[in-house]
């Protein structure tokens, strides 16, 4: 719905259903918007939050009392999550580390969890925060480029970590000039090395911006098109029962996507953090 | 729709939860795994060690049985044998003893017979005495004839 005092337009319904809740320093208030770098989308993290605390508090509890005898469901649960993702870094990643396999856990349950948000039906929450004086809320912290750059970017820094820890800066500069051209003769390798450098510094950054922009993307075109079909119900009976099958189907296949998301964003974590701490 | 500060706090975020995850999360889950499945893979070589056993226990016990059936078997025999002989023994026994009472019996009988005739030789001689007595009338004496009588008691 509109913010109170504007019509209810279809335009205004998805904008405000695509505006985050900020807050920022007051000189950098433009209008009554919050503008430049210092910003926070409050609700983005909020959720994310909550959601990451969620996961952690659930898995914390089930690994406090974890039986090695017979297990309880939630113990079963937890722990098919928890072997499917120490088979896919086992299958993937060869060397030892004991921050690889935590990490893919913790991406795929947290990004699931905030994939997940997309489901929650696109008015509830916005309209309950409303209602408690709260202007904009967008539930989908996946919906939010700064929430997927920020795991990218971090997943970023931790293969730079890991090619400097396995292969040192050396191997890092190497890795950067010396591929995908090389050449026995000297003088040719110095010229291949701007070339190899552009080529390589675009592979090294396509990975982080692909990596958030794919979650991102996929995450960000799932609500709008619930967004759409929710702007559907109010047009007439007919329309709005189409709407009804329109949104059921589209939920169901978006099961399918956000776990594909999540897991996908898992996977290239791993692959990634492999291919930095192996040598070629 | 623009990169602002958040980025910045959700990266502080995500950076908390890996450390969380990877500290307090992690670690006891896969060890409760691990240990399970070596729980499970004990479990199982045991049951495979202890049907063994049972098919190496199975096959003693057949021939524990086997001998214990020919050893039955085998005394049932010596007993068989041991009560013919035993019946045998008896019958033998038996058959002494028989002869021994007969004997005896007879021998018995015959004694009894010899005291039964001396007895009724004297009764006949009393008897032929006191008849002889009666036919001659107190003529006899019985002390002067005694020669005659006892001659007439051993005749009879």
């Amino acid at each position: 719905m509109a913010a109170s005092g504007e019509t209810l337009t279809s335009a205004g319904y998805i904008k405000h259903h695509l505006t985050n809740l900020q807050v920022c320093a007051a000189e950098n208030m433009v209008d009554g918007h919050c503008s430049g770098f210092w910003t926070l989308n409050v609700d983005s993290l909020f959720w994310a939050a909550i959601l990451g605390v969620a996961f952690l508090f659930l898995f914390r509890s089930v690994a406090k009392k974890a039986d090695t005898g017979v297990p309880g469901k939630l113990q079963c649960f937890v722990e098919m999550i928890v072997e499917f993702v120490d088979q896919n870094v086992k299958d993937t990643f060869h060397g030892r580390s004991r921050l690889i396999a935590p990490l893919a856990l913790t991406i795929f349950v947290w990004v699931f969890l905030m994939n997940l948000m997309d489901l929650v039906p696109v008015d509830w929450l916005p309209e309950a925060a409303m209602a408690a004086g709260i202007p904009y809320m967008k539930v989908v912290p996946s919906t939010d480029l700064n929430i997927t750059f920020a795991l990218s970017i971090s997943v970023f820094f931790l293969i730079l970590f890991y090619t400097i820890r396995v292969k040192g800066v050396s191997g890092l500069v190497k890795e950067l000039t010396l591929h995908p051209f090389s050449s026995p003769n000297k003088f040719v390798q110095a010229l291949f090395i701007p070339v190899n450098l552009l080529l390589e510094s675009v592979t090294l950054i396509a990975k982080p911006v692909s990596l958030a922009l794919r979650l991102f993307g996929n995450m960000y075109a799932g609500e709008l098109i619930f967004i759409l079909i929710a702007i559907m119900y109010g047009a007439g009976i007919l329309l709005g029962g189409l709407a009804g099958v329109l949104q059921l189907g589209w939920a169901i296949f978006h099961i399918l996507v956000i776990t594909l998301q999540a897991f996908i964003f898992m996977m290239l974590t791993i692959v990634y953090l492999s291919m930095a701490s192996e040598d070629h | 729709m623009s990169i602002n500060a958040t980025l910045i706090g959700q990266t502080i975020a995500f950076f908390i939860f890996v450390w969380f995850c990877m500290k307090f999360v992690w670690p006891p889950l896969l060890a409760a795994i691990e240990e399970r499945q070596k729980k499970i893979a004990d479990g199982l070589a045991d049951a495979e060690k202890a049907e063994k056993r049972l098919e190496l226990a199975e096959v003693k016990a057949k021939d524990q049985l086997k001998q214990a059936k020919s050893e039955a078997s085998e005394i049932v025999e010596q007993a068989n044998k041991r009560k013919n002989q035993i019946v045998d023994e008896a019958k033998v026994e038996a058959q002494a003893e028989r002869e021994k009472i007969l004997a005896q019996a007879q021998a018995e009988i015959e004694s009894e017979r010899n005291r039964a005739r001396e007895e009724l030789r004297a009764q006949v001689s009393a008897l032929a005495i006191a008849g002889a007595e009666k036919i001659l009338e107190r003529s006899i004496d019985p002390a002067a004839h005694s020669d005659i009588l006892d001659k007439l008691a051993s005749e009879l």
